[in-house]
């Protein structure tokens, strides 16, 4: 059943709306669980929408095998998509540093605290991003410290490669996550890919997860392809790769690909002189779990994250 | 004035870029302001030039106090107004959204961290801000309520109003959350406009800056006392919004304005039709201290901010 969780109207003749479409048993007894997929909080980070089509397809093509409530958010900024910005268009406003929100507030604030609102009373809450358009992710949940021992039972079985516990201090106090979580929504979020495309062999890698948690929860009766085991990661065990020279990034190694200490990650290079301005080494030993895609950088840039041991 | 970097990094296609800070008499740390960090905080980095021309003429006639040093940031982001971007040319990532900063991050990190570490320890900081939503206020010195701010402080810049907020959640990010707790007594002034130059608005933020610092014994100026300001918690202030419809917005009061319950003081008018859909009333007697300043407006927007029951 499709609902709208929230309507404004635009400057002229349009309507913003949030929709969800709620799954649910035909005759439900009342006591189902609940899951809640959301999509498109940030509008430039496409993947979501192929993995919410893909969820609810496969649903209705076995509704009986479904035994719980699963409602699917799938464009939490639906402008933002539309006009290819990752941001609320016009107040340029990142919608997921503004929950809880406030019917009080301007059009984010205002989509924020009732997009919530309609979430509160869910078991368990996966937030879909798809990193930015700088950097390529490979398919993670991360999790606040402060909730992973709750929710990484649940995080398992997202058929990702890596499970990141990030300590609370890092994370935004102003995201869905951080406020889900505060009011007891256990609540991930799920990375992969690079913004404005679909990698579909990740996208479908984690809709094979979604459907591995709703068989964990005892939603799902149906089938489930879940085949990776995720390593979890904490801080402490990756790398941050920041460049320390502007220009060109010219990767030397492949996204996902094992590495080790000393190997070459690729060079900056300036478009002007034809020289190499930096050779970028690995720190650690380890995989690229995050790889530089958009190759303009200035000093400062991340490169690329390596996951592997503590620093050596 | 004695000229110095405050921050420097070389950049693929700009050459160098550099934050130049300027220095006025020599000593104790004294006071520090700062301009604009967005790209269209047009009237901050205005009221820093007037601010630099006037100190320049101070410290020349030996009218900084002895002993007493001001430093002076005018921009921290010349690249964003170059290009017309109001955040971070390569990443739209919000300067203001990046302290305390990390030297080891990414560029807005490193500037946050560079610029963090050059003005702390002054006993006063002053930024010159720009609210989120935009339009027009009535000028006053906002506080953050971190627990060490000082009202009474506050109180000396003589502009009609000092208000204070709850930090939100995005404020523990902010220069002047972290100058507070730095140490530093920090005070945002906010001026009647962000985008456009206005002069006498202009004025009046040199004019509270100079009475500050020579209330602090900072500089010797005669200036005229200013206003024994008001001051209100954010959270008085009133709410009115676009909840009928959007579209456009005809104004008829401006910040400052006294306002009587049910004085219509705004018309929303359809884009197509021309006709008034809805009325905007004052809800409760008071002045106008903030209002929209956009052609056209969204459903739910925040028109105005309003002070109950005062009397101009």
């Amino acid at each position: 059943m499709i609902e709208t969780v929230v309507s404004a109207s635009m400057l002229i003749g349009e309507v913003m709306r949030v929709k969800k479409n709620h799954l649910s048993p035909d005759f439900p007894s009342g006591k189902e669980k609940r899951l809640s997929i959301v999509s498109g909080l940030h509008g430039d980070e496409v993947s979501g929408q192929y993995i919410c089509y893909e969820v609810i397809r496969r649903i209705k093509k076995d509704f009986d095998k479904l035994t719980g409530i699963v409602d699917v958010y799938p464009f939490i900024n639906p402008m933002g998509l539309e006009a290819q910005n990752r941001y609320v268009p016009v107040f340029d406003t990142d919608l997921n540093t503004l929950f809880p929100g406030s019917t009080e507030g301007t059009v984010g604030e205002y989509t924020a605290a009732l997009v919530l609102k309609d979430i509160v009373g869910s078991d368990i809450c996966v937030d879909i991003h798809a990193s930015s358009v700088y950097m390529k992710e490979l398919p993670q949940v991360r999790v606040n410290s402060d909730v992973a021992e709750d929710i990484t039972p649940y995080a398992v079985k997202m058929n990702t490669d890596v499970i990141w516990v990030h300590p609370s201090s890092s994370v935004m106090a102003g995201s869905l996550a951080y406020s889900l979580n505060e009011v007891g929504v256990k609540t991930m979020i799920v990375e992969s890919g690079v913004a404005l495309k679909i990698d579909y062999e990740y996208a479908n890698q984690i809709v094979e997860g979604l459907f591995s948690l709703m068989e964990f929860m005892g939603i799902w009766k149906g089938t489930v392809n879940a085949t990776h085991i995720p390593k979890i990661a904490e801080d402490k065990n990756v790398a941050y790769i920041n460049a320390e020279s502007s220009g060109i990034f010219v990767p030397a190694v492949k996204h996902s690909e094992m590495i080790k200490k000393g190997d070459i990650l690729g060079y900056i290079v300036n478009v002007l002189t034809g020289s190499v301005e930096e050779t970028i080494l690995a720190p650690r030993s380890g995989m690229i779990v995050s790889l530089r895609e958009y190759p303009v950088i200035e000093e400062g840039s991340l490169v690329a994250r390596i996951f592997g041991g503590a620093n050596e | 004035m004695n000229k110095e970097i405050i921050y420097s990094m070389n950049t693929a296609y700009r050459g160098e870029y550099i934050i130049q800070g300027y220095s006025f008499g020599s000593g104790d740390k004294a006071a520090c302001i700062v301009g604009a960090m967005r790209g269209n905080e047009f009237q901050q980095l205005y009221i820093c030039s007037l601010i630099s021309k006037k100190l320049n003429e101070l410290e020349n006639r030996g009218a900084i106090v002895s002993g007493k040093q001001i430093l002076l940031i005018p921009s921290l982001n010349y690249s964003s107004f170059n290009v017309g971007k109001k955040y971070w040319i390569t990443d739209n990532s919000d300067i203001n959204r990046s302290f305390p900063g990390n030297p080891e991050g990414q560029a807005t990190s490193r500037i946050a961290a560079a610029v963090m570490e050059k003005v702390s320890g002054y006993s006063y900081g002053i930024q010159f801000a720009s609210f989120y939503m935009e339009g027009i206020f009535i000028p006053h010195i906002r506080m953050i309520e971190t627990g060490k701010q000082s009202n009474s402080l506050a109180n000396q810049f003589g502009l009609p109003y000092v208000l204070t907020s709850k930090p939100r959640a995005y404020d523990t990010s902010t220069l002047n959350y972290n100058w507070q707790m730095s140490g530093t007594e920090a005070f945002s002034v906010y001026s009647k406009y962000t985008d456009r130059i206005d002069e006498e608005s202009a004025s009046q933020a040199v004019s509270s800056v100079l009475r500050f610092l020579t209330r602090m014994g900072i500089i010797r100026y005669n200036c005229h006392a200013g206003f024994i300001s008001t001051i209100l918690d954010e959270e008085e202030l009133l709410n009115i919004k676009s909840d009928k419809s959007g579209g456009f917005f005809r104004r008829l009061v401006n910040p400052g304005d006294e306002v009587v319950r049910g004085d219509v003081i705004a018309h929303i008018v359809n884009p197509m039709t021309g006709e008034n859909v809805s009325e905007i009333y004052a809800p409760t007697d008071g002045i106008i201290f903030f209002c929209q300043d956009t052609p056209m407006i969204y459903q739910n927007s925040v028109l105005f901010k309003m002070i109950r029951r005062l009397h101009n």
